[in-house]
């Protein structure tokens, strides 16, 4: 079993991977259908593979395992360091294997639409099934060095995917960005990393997890006179990790800019997959992160401000798809939030909802920007519900998902968040918890705000374009559909199981302290999902969506001058949400600015003034200024050379002398 | 062991008779013979390092494949050649670079073809002669000549600076060079003999070693180059041929790498140690003072001279951390910075070689170096652009490519050390990226505005076939570089223990 296993393991690894090569290396040759043909196969095959990997984990109740795949380097007897590909396969990776495949096949399928005019379509199939591959490194990964690969592997893919379209100034401008600013990240995950080997001198998770108590209790002072736990260290190091990936504040600023990418990768990589892998790693790292109280407050407080203030930005955008783009940045922060409440459950949970719903926000946008020919102004859209039914209902499934609406599945796993952070004894808890229910509001606010510009209200583009906008081919609503089902249905069906039962989807693949059990205590309180529903009516959050979403009736639907009302009555604040309260500014003038101003004086001034003209050339001239002197005692008399040869003998001859070297 | 063959005087001299053979072909016919015996005398040196390679034995620690011939024995200069895992290493990038060199460059020398051949089949002989040398002064013979070829490769091949810049490269390095052979005959007459493997085992006075250690340090740091002494290579690089330039790079900065870990390390191990933070401190100035003077050239080649400044500043920051880590407790750990750093050396030739071999094919069709001049390469030139995403990113330390290997083995290293020596290593990440993915940006991403990139052609034959070679390179060894460090092991281990052993 084991063996076999392992190979269905590598299957769904490298299936994708195989896809990706034969599209990209024999592109010209298999042509668009063999492309497309290779990449989906290779998903399908790694999809129907998790499946079964699910299966054994969770109905045959088979024990976790970790597979050994090759020794990427070792020492020897005196250098004893190794490090290797593995594969942790358990509950986690599980679930995140079946995640990552579900939304990469179907993202696969509409892709054969939405790209079928495109110059680069192999190109494209190669690069998604190159990143399902990468993904899925990373989430198997059982060891740090492995993360890190596929940490960074996606990261690459997500770069040449935003620059898709490399002629676009903006795409290759986004995709820089988005690397530059992740490596900032990486910088901090990679210290992590080196604090972790340091001290275990290992990088397996299994060695590490078994050294986190000692990890807990051994010091590291990094500026003279203070002392902090080591754990702390290394989780904080991590987490700069996570931010960069997971786009926290205040490492958030490339991804609204990643939308210049086709649609897509938007929905898989920027929505459901690459962006929760910082997520996904805090909940990995759960056995150190519940050692460090420090962590999980910066957690927390990092996840509620970017829940709370890069929700806000969404309502002042009118491109949709950066709408959809600012609203992940927000899920995001309360995917983290569930991690500094110590719900990892919780947390993962929203990510599988989020994964569904979001991606089915992305192509639901995708396929209006189809039918718009491009179009992703939504000044210039209005009164489509008429015009692509499918679109329409799917998108408001993924609407009412995303604003927590009982009984679709963003409801569950949110408001779990939401209480979550309500009972957290975590310092900064409490701050969490108000950014998360006012964020609750934002949320249903910017969601139904966007759903009524696009699709209801009078179209405003010219008739023309309007009589032209149709539904999209089956290949683009069938994933609709096929994500709006789950968007329904999948919190119901697993709020008891991954949160509540007493064998919990992810089991112990999670770890969490006694004290931090915020779920456990609600636990009591939890009487069914369908119990849920009315209890809902109870609640302020539901409450305070229903307010949201009215507030975007009335500012929309009823009383469409009103937005512009309020943009001039506080024009201020206005300005500050449409400056994204200005950190784009802060960063050109700070970064890119200071940078190239430090690299040019560094240049300018110490290579070439001080370095090369001062000491270099300086040698050289006065080398010249020397050989002119010397020049003068080449005088050409005899006379001259042999006073200045008996001289010089008679020097030496001292030196040797006094030195011993002649006894 | 194959003693009774002579395989590593045939590794040295081979190349050089196939050079007198190239130069007696001469232009004629378009240098068709010059151009075939050359590529012929290549191809058999490749044949040659099969043996080499298979005939190591890897456990041992010891030099191996030895020779001996007396020279000049009465001042102990002998011609001593042997090789350990670390001069194998180095041997099979030379032949291997050598090869990729003249094939990258294979149809874009067309004026005095045969001497351009042999002037790097003689360079290529000469460096395995250093990397051989067992005896000081054969080394400094073998050093200072390798200075030759490359001086004529720059001044005659090489751009329109190129007379400045050969007379810069050749002063500079020279000058270096003297003071190491001052510290060579201080050696040689307190040892009475100026075999190498004798100056390991002479005790030598703080005071001495001190003085050894910076000879030394003048003559190998110029070459490596370490800050502040780098100017000569961006100019150097700037003005040599694409052929010359993959040489420099790949090969030629490995000598000063090289230099420290045979001499500096072993001969003064406690001059090393005592100035070991100096070391770090240079090597640290290397990595994030070049950084960014990289981000801001504007000249595509001197930008990733300066990237490769950046990246030796990876192997001498390896070479030297070694020391605060046995400090702080962690002697068993040495290693990991240590290969790390000689791990760079290796993967830093491929890269850099491929970079200035895209160079070179982007100077050929455009005459220009200057990013400002290029932009949306990739409509005309996909293929091409493919290869060098891949190098660049290898470059940007990418996990995957071979690029990331040796730093990440550096900076894991280099934390065992001090966290904030792994902190100042780390910002490579950040700079690495920011020159790397915004020059590639400028000159291969965007719309076509040049008009004369709009009728480029993309590289074919022999060009994708030295690509090519240099990706599997990259790749392999990125994600399998256990041969490399199994070939190194037992070598690193020895001169560790050489470089960590007092001598006082």
């Amino acid at each position: 079993m084991n063996q076999y296993l392992y190979h269905v393991v590598l299957g769904i690894v490298l299936a994708p991977l195989a896809g990706s090569l034969i599209a990209g290396l024999f592109r010209n040759q298999i042509g668009r259908l063999g492309a497309q043909y290779a990449t989906i196969l290779g998903v399908f095959i790694s999809f129907a593979l998790s499946l079964f990997v699910a299966k054994a984990i969770w109905l045959d109740g088979i024990s976790p395992k970790d597979f050994l795949g090759y020794i990427w380097m070792s020492g020897n007897t005196i250098f004893p360091f190794t490090f290797k590909v593995g594969f942790l396969i358990d509950r986690l990776s599980a679930l995140m294997m079946v995640v990552v495949t579900f939304v990469s096949l179907l993202v696969h399928i509409y892709s054969i639409g939405y790209m079928a005019d495109d110059d680069g379509y192999q190109r494209f199939f190669s690069y998604i099934s190159l990143f399902t591959f990468a993904m899925l490194m990373l989430v198997t990964a059982d060891n740090f060095l492995q993360l890190f690969f596929g940490w960074e592997g996606v990261g690459l893919v997500s770069y040449l995917l935003i620059g898709f379209w490399f002629k676009k100034e903006s795409a290759i401008q986004g995709n820089l960005k988005a690397f530059l600013v992740n490596r900032v990240g990486d910088f901090g995950f990679i210290l992590g990393i080196a604090v972790i080997f340091t001290y275990v001198g290992n990088l397996d998770y299994a060695a590490v997890f078994s050294h986190a108590t000692e990890l807990a209790a051994d010091k590291i002072s990094l500026f003279s006179g203070t002392s902090w736990s080591v754990v702390t260290v290394i989780c904080i190091l991590l987490f700069v990790g996570a931010m960069g990936k997971s786009a926290q504040v205040p490492l958030h600023v490339w991804l609204p800019e990643s939308m210049e990418g086709p649609t897509p990768i938007s929905a898989l990589i920027h929505a459901a997959t690459m962006v929760t892998a910082g997520v996904f790693m805090v909940a990995r790292m759960s056995p150190l992160y519940e050692l460090s109280q420090t962590a999980l407050t910066l957690v927390i407080v990092i996840g509620a401000t970017g829940a709370l203030f890069t929700g806000l930005l969404a309502i002042v955008m009118n491109d949709i798809k950066r709408v959809v783009a600012y609203s992940t940045l927000s899920q995001l922060g309360y995917m983290m939030v569930a991690m500094g409440a110590s719900a990892y459950s919780a947390g993962i949970f929203h990510l599988a909802t989020h994964a569904c719903f979001k991606a089915l926000l992305f192509l639901g946008a995708g396929s209006v920007i189809m039918a718009m020919h491009h179009e992703q102004d939504m000044r210039k859209m209005g009164g489509l519900w008429k015009r692509m039914p499918i679109t329409y209902i799917c998108f408001l499934i993924g609407t009412l998902a995303l604003c927590a609406i009982p009984p679709f599945a963003g409801f569950y796993s949110k408001d779990t968040i939401i209480e979550a952070a309500q009972l957290s004894t975590i310092p900064g808890a409490s701050y969490a918890y108000y950014c998360v229910l006012i964020g609750a509001f934002v949320t249903a606010l910017y969601s139904f705000r966007a759903f009524f510009l696009t699709f209801h209200g009078k179209p405003r583009m010219d008739h023309h374009t309007f009589e032209h906008v149709h539904e999209t081919p089956w290949v683009v609503w069938v994933p609709l559909v096929l994500l709006a089902i789950p968007s329904v249905l999948l919190g119901a069906f697993l709020i008891s199981p991954m949160l509540y039962d007493t064998h919990t989807v992810l089991g112990n693949s999670v770890t969490v302290l006694s004290q931090h059990n915020v779920l456990a205590e609600m636990k009591h309180e939890f009487h069914g999902a369908l119990a849920m529903i009315p209890h809902a009516l109870l609640t302020v959050t539901f409450w305070l969506v229903i307010a949201g979403i009215f507030v975007a009736w009335l500012a929309y639907i009823k009383m469409p001058n009103l937005p512009g009302w309020f943009a001039q009555r506080f024009s201020l604040l206005y300005r500050v949400f449409v400056d994204k309260y200005g950190f784009d500014a802060l960063n050109q003038m700070v970064f890119v600015k200071g940078t190239k101003n430090f690299g040019n004086a560094l240049f300018k001034i110490g290579d070439r003034k001080i370095i090369d003209g001062f000491f270099v050339n300086g040698s050289g001239i006065s080398v010249r200024w020397i050989a002119l002197r010397a020049r003068l005692a080449e005088s050409g008399y005899l006379y001259h050379y042999v006073t200045a040869m008996i001289l010089g003998l008679l020097i030496f001859l001292f030196i040797m002398l006094t030195s011993g070297v002649i006894d | 062991m194959m003693t009774q063959i002579p395989l590593l005087s045939l590794l040295i001299w081979s190349p050089i008779v196939g050079a007198v053979f190239t130069l007696m072909a001469g232009d004629k016919r378009q240098s068709t013979w010059a151009r075939r015996i050359s590529l012929l005398t290549v191809l058999i040196n490749m044949a040659l390092c099969i043996p080499l390679y298979l005939n190591f034995d890897q456990s041992s620690a010891s030099m191996q494949f030895t020779e001996y011939l007396r020279w000049l024995p009465a001042f102990g200069i002998d011609y001593e050649l042997g090789v350990d895992g670390i001069s194998v290493a180095l041997i099979l990038l030379t032949t291997f670079t050598t090869f990729v060199a003249l094939i990258a460059t294979w149809h874009s020398i067309k004026t005095k073809v045969a001497q351009y051949s042999a002037a790097f089949l003689i360079m290529q002989g000469l460096l395995v002669g250093v990397f051989t040398s067992l005896n000081a002064i054969l080394f400094y013979i073998f050093w200072e000549a390798t200075l030759v070829p490359m001086f004529l490769i720059i001044g005659i091949w090489g751009s329109d600076n190129r007379v400045y810049a050969a007379i810069k490269f050749f002063l500079y390095t020279f000058l270096g060079s003297v003071l190491m052979l001052i510290a060579f005959i201080y050696l040689g007459m307190k040892a009475g003999t100026f075999s190498l493997l004798s100056f390991y085992t002479l005790p030598i006075g703080m005071t001495a070693q001190i003085l050894i250690f910076v000879a030394f340090l003048l003559s190998f740091a110029i070459k490596v180059p370490m800050w502040p002494v780098h100017t000569w290579l961006p100019d150097a690089h700037t003005e040599a041929p694409a052929g010359g330039s993959i040489v420099l790079a790949a090969v030629l900065l490995k000598l000063g790498a090289y230099g420290f870990l045979r001499f500096s390390l072993p001969i003064a191990p406690d001059a090393s140690h005592y100035l070991a933070w100096f070391m770090i401190a240079l090597s640290l100035i290397a990595v994030i003072y070049i950084g960014f003077v990289a981000i801001v050239q504007t000249d595509m080649k001197k930008l990733i001279a300066y990237s490769s400044i950046s990246h030796m500043g990876f192997v001498t920051l390896g070479f030297f951390v070694i020391y605060l880590i046995v400090k702080s407790g962690h002697v068993e750990q040495v290693g990991l910075a240590f290969e790390g750093a000689i791990f760079v050396m290796i993967s830093h030739g491929f890269i850099s070689g491929a970079l200035f071999a895209a160079v070179g094919y982007l100077y050929e069709r455009l005459h220009t170096r200057q990013i400002k001049d290029f932009g949306g390469i990739v409509n005309t030139m996909p293929l091409m652009a493919s290869f060098v995403m891949l190098f660049v990113m290898g470059n940007a330390g990418l996990p995957g490519t071979s690029g990331f290997v040796g730093e990440f083995m550096v900076i894991l290293g280099s934390a065992q050390a001090n966290f904030w020596v792994a902190f100042a290593a780390g910002t490579t990440l950040m700079l690495g990226a920011a020159y790397n993915l915004w020059m590639y940006k400028r000159v291969f991403f965007g719309d076509i505005v040049n008009a004369q990139v709009a009728l480029v052609r993309d590289i074919k034959g022999f060009e994708v076939f030295a690509f090519g070679l240099l990706g599997l390179m990259v790749l392999f060894f990125g994600l399998y570089p256990a041969p490399i460090l199994n070939l190194v092991h037992t070598s690193a281990q020895h001169i560790l223990t050489l470089g960590t052993m007092t001598k006082l």
